[in-house]
Formats: structure tokens, sequence, C-alpha cells
């Protein structure tokens, strides 16, 4: 449908104008919405503002044309009814997706969106919903419901805090790298340690809605790749982050 | 009938209560001495049973049920408690019923959270059901909305009688398809004010809501003005004033205008539908009104995005001092993640000048990314409390606190100031 091209509904320009904006895209935002997704647009967008760059937040909703150059990719979690609302339209723009991925767009992947990137679901009731293939994975549908807090460490991001609620099981072919290794809570699956993916600029994980907020260390990866990508470098001093040290201790701190 | 277990459970209440213990207990003794107690008690009443459920302002709405029932002259049994599952009510009807284990009522009017009314209906089928709505509240007890929904389909799928749906929730409006024989009414809204309650779906901005539904409403809100509204009923436009406070609770008064009308049956006087109305009273915790130092202290329990961001609307921020209380315990739900879809953009103003409870932090955080001055984060209530309130001084007071937090906060406020108790 061309006359739904995707909204530019928050445009903030560069407060210094030296730096540029960046195109951050949302896909499916009223179905793949449900548990505060936006608020990890709202953290890339305000990080930039804080560091002098600007930020164009584009939507993509089924039947829209996909927008051309869009510097970040944020996808989210939904009810698995929305998963099958948004199933043709993911096919139909998976083949610009995978071209993206490859080319290193660097892309936050959470929950629901993060089963569909991968080959199939494997629902609980045997049918089979393929994915986009952009992660080497699998997902098949449980009987037991992961809900709770997390925590998890990564190499590259230090200590991750979150929370995961999620009936599929997810599980990482051989190729493909774990974001961290659960300390506390499920992750992926229930019978390995480990949660969310890796893959070229790709962060996919289980943890919802407040990803990013209490982790500012990935925000700042997906900003630093997409702003390197696009202007050579990245300028990213200037922001406090004690109030997120202070969440995520308090974070920590919580029962399952 | 053997009166021993109501005896006993009458006994086991009144020494729970001196010891000022947890209100559920003597029902749990009554259940397990005389498991059909709940059931018989509650099968006699002329007018039959209502059941009032979905995710947000059951206390209200039930609270307006029964004082609208009570203003046509019937004699209501309610869980006024709060115990909104099967063993607080027996508990409930354990103060009421006589020594054989009679209910000297009309109908009661009960409030039940979603997955306990699932196993009451199966004891007691209702007559009548009034199913609000299901936002996104306790997604770590349910999982899924989806799956809060089928919950309500099946309160829905055991009432004889009438079933009161809103028919601007899409989930709870849809519910309408799979009931086979129960009779089925609509609340609903004005056009003009669809886009003031977004769902679940539509928290992305006005952009995007739906129309109101076309589906025929037996009452519906067509305006309202702050503690002012107007509703249709039979085709005629009532204007009212209300002592209620917040446009939500506003919506819930036409879902509770359409529950008393279904169990009048036709008979209800309608005139007196709105006297009575108007003289509600806000319920517990729920846009109470409380006296601190000569000023006004308002509470507004938040539990979910859609709530807070009507919350938000519903009270002006403008000369408040505000103080937010975010608890993360079980009855609050352990997740933060939806304080993310909350636009807090109204508070930029006067900022909030106090952030409390266990995710204070994870609070203060979220009101830093909409450029919220925050004054103070204190987690401990006890210590938040004091400082807001000497720091506020000459100033009306509002506090948004989760449902714990909320409890919390009474308490220490029962120690300055007189606050409304709830048997």
């Amino acid at each position: 449908m061309s006359d739904a091209p995707s909204a530019t509904a928050l445009t903030e320009a560069p407060a210094d104008p030296s730096k540029g904006s960046l195109r951050i895209l949302q896909l499916y935002p009223r179905e793949m919405n449900i548990y505060g997704d936006y608020g990890n647009v709202l953290v890339l967008k305000r990080r930039l503002a804080w560091r002098g760059y600007g930020a164009e937040i584009l939507e993509h909703n089924t039947g829209d044309e996909f927008p051309d150059d869009v510097d970040l990719i944020v996808g989210g979690g939904g009810q698995d009814s929305g998963q099958v609302v948004i199933q043709d339209d993911l096919q139909a723009i998976a083949p610009r997706l995978r071209g993206l991925a490859e080319d290193g767009t660097p892309m936050l992947l959470i929950c629901g969106l993060y089963q569909l990137f991968g080959n199939a679901f494997h629902t609980h009731d045997g049918t089979v919903i393929p994915g986009i293939g952009v992660l080497d994975l699998e997902t098949r549908g449980g009987t037991e419901r992961l809900i709770g807090n997390v925590v998890a460490t990564s190499e590259e991001f230090g200590e991750i805090h979150g929370y995961e609620n999620h009936s599929g099981q997810t599980f990482l072919g051989n190729g493909l790298k774990p974001l961290a290794t659960v300390v506390k809570g499920a992750g992926n699956n229930a019978q390995e340690k480990h949660e969310g993916a890796r893959y070229r600029n790709i962060v996919a994980s289980y943890l919802h809605g407040s990803l990013l907020p209490k982790n500012p260390a990935i925000a700042d990866f997906l900003l630093r790749t997409a702003a390197e990508r696009k202007f050579g470098a990245f300028d990213d001093g200037g922001v406090d982050d004690s109030l997120a040290d202070l969440a995520r201790r308090h974070a920590g701190a919580r029962p399952r | 009938m053997n009166p021993l277990p109501v005896l006993v459970g009458k006994a086991v209440r009144i020494a729970s209560r001196l010891r000022g213990g947890g209100s559920a207990f003597p029902g749990l003794v009554v259940e397990r001495l005389d498991p059909g107690f709940m059931g018989r008690a509650l099968s006699t009443l002329p007018h039959g049973v209502v059941v009032v459920s979905g995710t947000n302002g059951k206390t209200t709405t039930t609270k307006m049920v029964v004082e609208l029932l009570e203003g046509q002259g019937l004699k209501v049994f309610t869980n006024r408690t709060g115990s909104n599952f099967t063993r607080g009510v027996a508990a409930s009807l354990l103060g009421d019923v006589d020594w054989r284990g009679r209910l000297d009522a009309d109908v009661a009017v009960l409030e039940l959270d979603e997955a306990h009314a699932v196993h009451f209906v199966k004891l007691v089928p209702p007559r009548y059901s009034l199913l609000l709505n299901v936002l996104r509240d306790q997604l770590d007890r349910f999982g899924e909305i989806d799956a809060t929904t089928r919950l309500l389909e099946r309160i829905a799928l055991a009432t004889t009688g009438t079933v009161v749906l809103n028919r601007e929730d899409p989930r709870v409006a849809g519910l309408a398809a799979s009931i086979p024989s129960a009779r089925v009414a609509y609340f609903g809204l004005d056009a003009s004010l669809r886009s003031t309650f977004p769902n679940d779906d539509e928290l992305r901005g006005a952009k995007g809501t739906a129309p109101a539904s076309a589906l025929p409403a037996d009452v519906v809100l067509r305006s309202v003005d702050g503690n002012a509204a107007s509703f249709e009923v039979d085709g005629a436009i009532t204007h009212t004033d209300l002592r209620l406070r917040g446009v939500y609770n506003i919506f819930n008064a036409a879902a509770a205008l359409a529950a008393a009308r279904a169990v009048l049956d036709g008979t209800a006087d309608t005139a007196r539908l709105f006297s009575s109305l108007a003289a509600v009273e806000p319920a517990f915790g729920r846009g109470e009104s409380l006296v601190v130092d000569g000023q006004a202290l308002e509470l507004v329990l938040v539990k979910n995005p859609s709530g807070f961001r009507l919350g938000l609307k519903s009270f002006d921020a403008a000369g408040c001092a505000t103080m937010v209380a975010i608890n993360d315990n079980y009855a609050d739900g352990r997740d933060m993640s939806w304080l993310w879809d909350v636009d807090f953009d109204s508070l930029g103003l006067g900022g909030v000048d106090m952030v409390s409870g266990v995710r204070a932090y994870d609070m203060a955080l979220r009101l830093t990314y909409d450029d919220v001055r925050v004054g103070a984060v204190e987690p401990d209530i006890t210590a938040a409390l004091q400082q807001f309130i000497r720091g506020s001084e000459g100033r009306p007071k509002r506090i948004f606190c989760t449902y714990t937090a909320m409890l919390a906060v009474r308490r220490e406020l029962s120690k300055i100031t007189k606050v409304e108790v709830v048997s």
C-alpha cells in the first residue's frame, strides 16, 4: 500500500547541526509492542539527543512500504495472536531485512520478533510458523511459561538485567553465539543457561521492554555501530548513567 | 443441615478479627469443613449473583453496582473487604449469614479476580456478569493478555442471565460471539471520548485509535467535564455531578449503570439510579482524597500503562506536589516494563518531588527519559512520605502508587491523619 508510508511521527533535529540524525525503525509497533518495547526506542532517541545527535523514528506496520535508508531497527514482543497478524507482511519484507542484517545494520530484536527472525517456530500443537531465517535458531512452543526477573552475564556487555515472559523455547544453531549466560532466570530455554543471541550487529533477547533502559551498554553498542556506519565516528560522552546503575542494582536483588 | 461449620467459621472469624489477622482465613476453615457452604448460601437469593471482573476498576465498579441496587431498595451482599477470591467471599459470607448459614439478602454483587472467578463460577453460576476490560496487567501471572481474555470467557459462559460487556474493548466485546445462551448487554463510549481510553493495542498514540464501536449499548458515556458527566440511557441524556474522580471511574459508572439495569430488568427508577450514582464515594485508594496539614492529599492507584495514563490525564498536575511509589511485590506485578508504555510528559512542568518504593530507581530512570525533573529518590516509603510532606507544605499533594505501595502509604498516613477505614 503505497498510500500508507511509514510514519515519521517523532523527528528530533540534532542539537549540534554538525552531528546529523539517525533513522530508527520500529517494526510493527501496534502488534509487537506489548511489553513496553517502545521504551527501547525512547532510550535510543534520548541518548542520541543528549549527545547532540538527531533521531528520526520510523514505524513499519503491516501493509506499509519498507522505508529506505534505515540506520537501526528495533523489533519487540507481542501476543501469539499478534505474531499471526504480522506473519505475511514480515515474509514480504524479509529480503530487505536479510540484506540489512548481512550488511551490518544494527538491530535489537526482543521476544516475539527474536523468535520470528529465526528459522521456524514449532507451536505446541504441531504447526510450523516459518521465520525469516536471519538468525540460525529454532523455537518450540512449550507448556511451561518462563516468567520472571533475569540476570545474565556477557563478555561484551557485562551484567544484563531484565524480565522474561515467554512460552517459546529457543535453541541456537551451531554457528550462533548466545548474547549472555544466565545467572538468574531461564533465558532461551529451560535446558541451557543461555540468553538471547548475537549475530553481526544484531542483539536478540527474551528480556522485554526494560532491556535498554537498564542496560545502557547495549543501547550504546547499537548507537555507536549505527553512527560509525553513517558518520564514521560516534561521540558517546556526556550521559549520566548513575540512575540506571542504581536501578540495575535493585533489580538484581529482587526475587525471580 | 449441620450448623456446626458455620458456627466454627463465625468463631474463627471473630477470633482472627480480634487478632487483627487476615480476612480470608475463616473462609478457608468453612470451605474445608463444609465445601457446599458458599453455594448454598448464595443459591437462594431472589435476584441471584452478580460477578464483576476484568483487569481494572473492579473495586470501584462493584461499589457502584452495590450502591445503585441499594438505592432501588434491594438488600445487597458484597465482599467489601477486597478479598476478591473465593475464600474471601466465603469469609465475608460468614459475617452475614445466620447460624443456619442463611443469607438475608436480595442479591449478591461480588468482585472477583479474573483467575479466581473461574473457580468461583464453577461452584456458583452467576445470574449476571459484568466484564470491564482486559488491560495489560499482571502478565507475570497470566502470561499473555489473550490468556486473561480466556479467563473472562469462562465467566461469561457460566452466566445464566445477562452478560454485560464493554463494547469499546475489542477483547471483551469479542466474547459475545462465544456466549451461547445468556443475554448480552453493552456499555460504551461516545465517539468523541474513544481516544481518551486507548486499549492495549493502541498505546502508541491516539493516531491509531479505532472509532467507538457501533454495537448497540444499553448505557453510553456521552461526555465528561471534570467531575461532571452525561450518560445516555434509553435515548435520554442525563447530566450528573459525581464525587468519583478520574475519567476511568466515570466510564466504569456506565458499566455499573448497565449492570444494575440488567439486574432490575426494566423496573429501574432511572432518576434514582443517577442520584445514587452521584453520591458514590471513591473506594479504598482509588482517587481517595485525604487531608494532611490542611491540604488535600490524593491517592491514585496505578497498576498498568492504561491505568497510569488515565490517572495522569484525570488529575491536573498544576500546583500540586507529586510523589510516585512503585513496588514490585507479587500483588503489584513483578514486571516493571509497563512503566515504559506510560507517557509522563504531563508531569514535565512541575516535575515529581519524590519517587519511592522498591523500584524507585526504575521509576526515576523512566522519568528522566521523559525529561521530567525528579526532586528526590527514597526507596523507603516511610522516610519518603515524611520527606515529601515536609517538603510540600502549603501545597495540595498527589501520590501515584502501586497496590502494595498504596497499602504502605495509607498505613503511614493513618499515623498522621484520619484515613477512611474499610471494614
